[in-house]
C-alpha cells in the first residue's frame, strides 16, 4: 500500500504482574491500519484481543502492574511511553472506544446528553455551543429525537439506542480511529445489523478507521477489509478477509469458522475448536 | 406428529399493568404475551425466536410459573397447570426446569457447586441423604462434562461455558421431562456455544428430555430445533419445521430476522 498507515503497531506486548508473577496477555502483535480501513480482530475470550486494543492508549493499570512493550505509532507519533496527561489527549480525541455492554459503559446517574457533553468539553474546548454538538452527533448515528434522547437517563433507553448513544459519544470528538470492542454481542440480530450498517456508513462518510473486535466471523465477512486472528495472546493468522476466510491456514482459524452454525446448512453436530485442533494433530507427520 | 404431546399451550396471555399507573387505572395493560398456542412433543426441541420485547422469554417463564398467567391454558399431559397455586404446582416443578441466559447471574456466588445442585434435590427428593446427594451430584457433573472433584468449588472459579454447564446440571438434577432454555448460549463465545449446543443434543439423545429453546440467533435455533416458532409483539407470527421457516418464510417479520443474520 502506497499510502501512509494511520496507525502502525509493531510487536505490541502486554503483560500483567501480580504477586511477583508475570503473566503475558498478548505479545508480538503487528499490524497497520490505513485511513478508512476496517480491520477485524477475532479470537475467543482470553485470547488477548481486547487487551491489545486497550493497550493502544493504555486504558490499563499503570506500571509496574501492567507492562506494555513494542511500538504504537499514530500518524508517526509514538504512543507507548507517553505520560498519562499526554495520553488523555489521545484518548477519545484521536482513538475512541465503544464497548460491548452499552448499559454498563454509561454512568447511570447522569443523562446521556450530559455524558456526551463531558467528552466534548474535555476534548474540544473551542466549541461554544456544546448542546448543539451533542444533538448533532446523536442525529448522525440515526437517532430521530436527539433532544429527547439527550435528556434521557441510560435506563430509559433500549440496548440498541444506548449503543448508538455510545457511538455518538465517540463521534462527538471526531476521532481518527474507532475501536469497537464487540459492539453488538449484547444485541439482537436486527439491531446488530443496524449498528453494523451505521459503522459502515460512518467509515464511508468520515473516512474513519475502525478496529473491530469480535468473535463472530459472520460480521467479519460482511464488514471488514482485513482481519487477524488471535489465540492465547498471539496472532496466529493475518491477511485480507477473502484470503483468511477463503482458505484459512491455521487450524485454530478453521476451528473458529467451523463451529458457527450457518443458516440453511444443517448438520447433525457442530464441530468444536477441540475437534479442529485434534484433527490437525493427527494430520501432522 | 407421531410423538405424544408433552405440553400444550393454548391462548396464553401474560399482561402486566402499565408502569406508572394506579391499581384501579383503566389504562391498557402491557400485552407481553397476547394469545400464544403451541405444542411441545415429548423428547423434541421447540425453538422460539424473536427480538427482545417479542414476549419469547415471558412465554418460557410463564410455563415454569415465573410469570403470571393472565389467560389461557398450559396443559401438561391433560392437566391445566397454568392456574395452579405454587403449592399444588410443586410436583410439576420437578418436571419442568429452566436454564437461564446469564451464567454469571443465575448461580448463587456464595454456595459451592454441591450446594447449588443439592438444593433442588432437597426439595424434590427429600428421601435422599447427604451421601446420596453427593453421589448424584458427581454423576450430574460427569454428565455435563465437568469433573466430580470440582463440586467443592464456587461459581467464580469457573468460566462462562462451564457455569452454563452447571446451570444445565442443576436443571437435570430433578430428572425433568422439559427444560426451558432461555437464551442459553447467547452470552457465550462461538466456540463455547458449539460445545454447549452439542451437550444439549447429547443429553436429549440420552435422557429423552424435551427443550423449549428460546433464542434470537436463527442459525442456532435452526440447528437444534425440530419445530420453530417465530414471535413478534406477543404473538406467534409463523411456525413450522426449520426447513419451512428458514427455507420459505411466509411472514415479513421472519424475513427481516433472516436478512439480519450475517452470512458468509
Amino acid at each position: 500500500m502506497a499510502e501512509q498507515p494511520l496507525l502502525r503497531v509493531r510487536n505490541l506486548g502486554v503483560s500483567f504482574r501480580s504477586g511477583g508473577v508475570e503473566s503475558m496477555a498478548s505479545c508480538g502483535v503487528t499490524y497497520d491500519l490505513s485511513p478508512g480501513e476496517i480491520l477485524a480482530v477475532v479470537g475467543e475470550s482470553g485470547s488477548g484481543k481486547s487487551v491489545s486494543a486497550l493497550a493502544l492508549t493504555r486504558l490499563l493499570p499503570p506500571e509496574p502492574a501492567c507492562m506494555i512493550t513494542g511500538s504504537v505509532e499514530l500518524q508517526g507519533r509514538e504512543l507507548v511511553g507517553l505520560s498519562e496527561t499526554e495520553l488523555t489527549k489521545v484518548r477519545g480525541k484521536q482513538i475512541a472506544y465503544i464497548f460491548q455492554e452499552p448499559g454498563t459503559s454509561m454512568n447511570p446517574v447522569y443523562t446521556v446528553g450530559f455524558q456526551i457533553a463531558e467528552a466534548v468539553k474535555a476534548h474540544r474546548p473551542e466549541i461554544s455551543n456544546v448542546q448543539s454538538t451533542v444533538e448533532a452527533s446523536l442525529d448522525a448515528v440515526g437517532i430521530r429525537e436527539p433532544a429527547r434522547v439527550s435528556a434521557s437517563y441510560p435506563h430509559e433507553l433500549s440496548g440498541g439506542m444506548l449503543q448508538r448513544a455510545m457511538i455518538a459519544m465517540a463521534l462527538a470528538c471526531d476521532p481518527k480511529v474507532l475501536v469497537a470492542d464487540e459492539p453488538t454481542t449484547a444485541l439482537d440480530v436486527t439491531i446488530q445489523k443496524q449498528i453494523m450498517e451505521l459503522l459502515a456508513r460512518l467509515r464511508k462518510e468520515r473516512g474513519m478507521s475502525i478496529l473491530l473486535i469480535t468473535h463472530n466471523f459472520g460480521i467479519v465477512a460482511n464488514m471488514a477489509d482485513n482481519v487477524f486472528v488471535m489465540n492465547q495472546g498471539r496472532v496466529v493468522e493475518q491477511g485480507s478477509v477473502k484470503a483468511v476466510m477463503g482458505s484459512p491456514q491455521h487450524p485454530y482459524t478453521r476451528g473458529l469458522i467451523g463451529c458457527i452454525p450457518r443458516l440453511g446448512q444443517r448438520r447433525r453436530r457442530l464441530s468444536t475448536l477441540e475437534d479442529a485442533l485434534r484433527e490437525s494433530e493427527t494430520q501432522r507427520p | 406428529m407421531s410423538t405424544p404431546t408433552l405440553l400444550e399451550v393454548q391462548g396464553l396471555k401474560v399482561h402486566y399493568p402499565r408502569p406508572g399507573t394506579g391499581w384501579f387505572s383503566k389504562a391498557d395493560p402491557v400485552r407481553a404475551v397476547d394469545g400464544v398456542s403451541f405444542v411441545v412433543p415429548r423428547g423434541k426441541t421447540v425453538g422460539l425466536v424473536g427480538e427482545s420485547g417479542s414476549g419469547k422469554t415471558t412465554t418460557g417463564r410463564a410455563i415454569v410459573k415465573l410469570a403470571p398467567v393472565t389467560a389461557g391454558k398450559i396443559i401438561w399431559e391433560g392437566v391445566d397447570i397454568g392456574q395452579m397455586d405454587n403449592r399444588t404446582f410443586l410436583p410439576w416443578r420437578k418436571k419442568v426446569q429452566m436454564v437461564f441466559q446469564d451464567p454469571y447471574g443465575s448461580l448463587n456466588p456464595r454456595a459451592d457447586i454441591l450446594g447449588i445442585l443439592s438444593e433442588p434435590l432437597e426439595i424434590h427428593f427429600p428421601q435422599l441423604n447427604r451421601s446420596d446427594r453427593e453421589a448424584r451430584c458427581a454423576e450430574l457433573l460427569k454428565k455435563v462434562g465437568l469433573k466430580p472433584e470440582q463440586m467443592r468449588r464456587h461459581p467464580h472459579e469457573f468460566s462462562g461455558g462451564q457455569r452454563q454447564r452447571i446451570g444445565i446440571a442443576r436443571a437435570l438434577a430433578v430428572q425433568p421431562e422439559l427444560i426451558v432454555c432461555d437464551e442459553p448460549v447467547s452470552a457465550l463465545d462461538v466456540s463455547v456455544q458449539a460445545s454447549v449446543v452439542n451437550l444439549l443434543q447429547d443429553l436429549q439423545d440420552e435422557l429423552g428430555v424435551a427443550y423449549l429453546f428460546i433464542a434470537h440467533d436463527l442459525a442456532v435455533v435452526e440447528h437444534i430445533s425440530h419445530h420453530v416458532l417465530v414471535m413478534e409483539k406477543g404473538l406467534v407470527v409463523e411456525q413450522g419445521t426449520p426447513e419451512q421457516i428458514l427455507g420459505s418464510p411466509q411472514h415479513p417479520y421472519t424475513r427481516t430476522l433472516l436478512d439480519a443474520v450475517p452470512k458468509f
